[in-house]
């Protein structure tokens, strides 16, 4: 990188001040003191929340008008008891649910496949037909409620099936509202759920794009996700500019299938993660925001503001958290949804204090909700729009930000773009690197991490809440299965399987016959089949 | 001494297991990675290959038990007698259970890289 600090006036800096040099993660220095001069050249003066390019917030009321959306993750197991965790959750306030699906529906598999013994219902909702859909949302109005589906590899068969559950309960689907992750590229970096080859996934991911913009022009396909890149050993630098560069590669699929840009980029959202320096984390969102607003304008020549704004979900990251004292993560996660508040996010969710070692239980998510009420409704969060604006730091530290993330997206240039650097392993190389680096600074001291290396105490091996594997709900799942495909129309089943297969091989978009399919009951690892047989599987570049 | 790290099931988290082998790596060890989703058949396969000294099963999604009781049939189906470990999001309850089952030792999350580097060194690898 090159220069790694503001141009202060004389008096500012830590070598005038004779104190100690302080670095931030992404490697920028950070002066004891700001002043006026730091901001001197800061277009931000004159910039009103609400105004390209959006530094101070996308709406010019922000929270006033309406709070930042509270959206948990939820899934467990069975439909039903998905259902029921969704009625818990609306009864108790909240406005977005967050679903999370078992591996099985994840890889693409269906509960009677035996590379998913031992994994059916365990880290979220089983979903083999549109039937577990239709048992999870029962009740549940559509209208009211948004819902994310936190899926990538197999995403374009549950949006088609969000789409057909919604269709068939006679909802207007083009006023259908919701969000899927569906960001594929970022799962070549970290978690690992791909399927297809990285060409072959990131068409799937356009073909959502298109059918959205198309027919469902209120849904958001797409969340990118710089979070588990960050998750992954990405600095916050990092984090920013791969994701922009992830989501300059959809577009750029989505405009060659000749979409107007202001059709579908306001549906583009994101999701990123938020943990270590409290200003370098609003410092980051804040130069993001106005990067991207260029981006979108200046690059893709939008004309509708709306297509300029960064739309995110922020919050707590589990790579701030620890096992140790693991109370501590409750007041880590209510600075990290400071920080989220005081970035102007539209949503948030917090992980829960013991998510270090497992998936929340009722109790820990409930603290979580509470975290962000009690910001919402007793510490004035939503009074004023933008509060830290204007801060000589903090504007500072956002227009060095801008520059830093623009620098790292001409990195990736240089490996001849995203989509190659990803099939390549490079980035995953240099993650990891960091990674690695990060833990040994934490398991040697160099970095503090509270309870960990400083403040630590003796504590006795607890054992922790972990939910048990429930074993029944994986054989009634692979029972109900057995039944629904007894029950369908097996022609019908293999006419629609057929269709999908020679979609694949013309290269048209697989969102109608995907559709067709689920209303026939086909089930997820019937159509990932089906998608293979044409497309093939991703080889993994083995490095570390 | 040359190590086998490897990915059972279908977990994708590969943090912890990179974070791992650029420890042992920088340690002095030789390290084998079988990259995500490889089945226990699959990695011992990997494993004997490569002729490796000791075999590490990371696991994040809380099917250590049943991946274990896996790598406990295989490992005497074929006779093997290579040591092997896991490590993971795994309670202190279950440590004594995969004992039981074979591994040598498990490192639960939070577990100190300078550990595993010193318990590597102290196994005994037959010639």
């Amino acid at each position: 990188m090159s220069d790694t600090k503001v141009k202060s006036r004389k008096g500012t800096t830590a070598k005038d001040l004779n104190v100690k040099p302080v670095y931030l993660e992404s490697g920028l220095e950070v002066n004891p003191v700001y002043t006026a001069a730091d901001i001197e050249n800061s277009g931000i003066k004159n910039e009103m929340p609400g105004e390209y390019p959006f530094t101070r917030g996308i709406h010019p009321t922000m929270y006033r008008n309406k709070p930042f959306t509270i959206r948990q993750y939820a899934g467990f197991a069975s439909p039903e008891e998905t259902n029921e965790r969704f009625q818990f959750l609306i009864k108790n306030g909240q406005s977005g649910l967050n679903v999370a699906f078992d591996l099985p529906t994840q890889c693409g598999l269906d509960s009677d496949d035996p590379r998913a013994f031992g994994e059916v219902g365990r880290v979220g909702m089983t979903v083999d037909t549109l039937k577990d859909f239709e048992i999870a949302f029962k009740n549940i109005d559509l209208d009211k409620i948004t819902v994310s589906l936190t899926i990538n590899g197999t995403a374009i068969i549950l949006i088609a099936m969000y789409v057909a559950m919604a269709e068939k309960a006679g909802y207007d689907i083009s006023k259908l509202r919701g969000t899927a992750q569906n960001d594929i590229l970022k799962e070549f970096i970290g978690r690992g759920t791909w399927i297809f080859p990285v060409d072959k996934s990131v068409k799937l991911v356009v073909d959502t794009i298109e059918y959205c913009a198309q027919h469902v022009p209120k849904y958001s396909p797409v969340s990118v996700c710089g979070y588990h890149i960050r998750e992954s050993g990405a600095n916050p630098i990092q984090e920013m500019a791969y994701a922009f560069c992830i989501a300059k590669a959809y577009t750029d699929g989505a405009l060659s299938r000749g979409i107007d840009i202001d059709d579908f980029a306001s549906r583009l959202s994101f999701n990123f993660d938020i943990y270590g320096n409290l200003f370098e984390q609003i410092a980051k969102f804040r130069g993001g925001r106005r990067l991207w607003a260029k981006i979108i304008r200046e690059e893709y020549h939008a004309k509708k503001d709306s297509s300029c704004w960064l739309r995110m979900i922020a919050g707590g990251g589990g790579g701030g958290l620890t096992k140790e004292q693991p109370e501590n993560n409750i007041v880590r996660s209510a600075y990290y949804a400071l920080i989220s508040a005081l970035s102007g996010t539209q949503t948030m969710a917090l992980c829960s204090y013991d998510e270090a070692y497992t998936i929340p239980t009722e109790h820990s998510a409930e603290i979580s909700l509470r975290t962000m009420q009690i910001m919402i409704h007793e510490m004035g969060i939503c009074d004023t729009v933008d509060p830290l604006g204007g801060s000589y730091y903090v504007e500072a530290m956002t227009d060095l930000f801008e520059k830093k993330i623009k620098e790292e997206m001409k990195t990736v240039e240089k490996w001849d773009g995203i989509i190659n650097a990803v099939a390549t392993g490079k980035i995953q190389e240099s993650v990891s690197r960091q990674a690695y680096e990060r833990e040994m600074g934490m398991q040697t001291g160099k970095v503090d991490k509270v309870g960990v290396n400083i403040f630590t105490r003796e504590e006795e091996a607890k054992d922790v809440e972990f939910h048990p594997y429930n074993q029944k709900a994986a054989d009634d799942q692979v029972r109900k299965l057995k039944k629904i495909k007894s029950e369908r129309n097996i022609e019908n089943v293999k006419v629609r399987l057929a269709a999908i297969k020679k979609d694949a091989q013309d290269n048209k978009n697989l969102m109608p016959s995907i559709i067709a399919a689920v209303k026939e009951y086909c089930t997820v690892g019937e159509i990932v089949d089906a998608m293979k047989a044409v497309y093939g599987e991703f080889k993994e570049p083995i490095f570390f | 001494m040359k190590v086998l790290l490897a990915k059972p099931g279908l977990d994708g988290h590969d943090v912890g297991v990179k974070v791992l082998a650029h420890g042992l790596i920088d340690a002095g060890f030789t390290v084998v990675y079988s990259g995500l989703r490889k089945s226990i058949e699959e990695i011992v396969q990997i494993a004997i290959e490569n002729k490796v000294d000791i075999i590490g099963l990371s696991i994040l999604s809380g099917t250590h038990i049943l991946l274990s009781q896996r790598m406990k049939e295989v490992m005497t189906e074929r006779k093997l007698n290579i040591p092997w470990f896991v490590g993971g999001n795994i309670p202190p309850n279950d440590i004594d259970k995969l004992k039981k089952l074979g591994a040598s030792k498990a490192f639960a999350t939070g577990s100190k890289v300078a550990d595993v580097v010193t318990y590597f060194n102290s196994i005994h690898v037959p010639a």
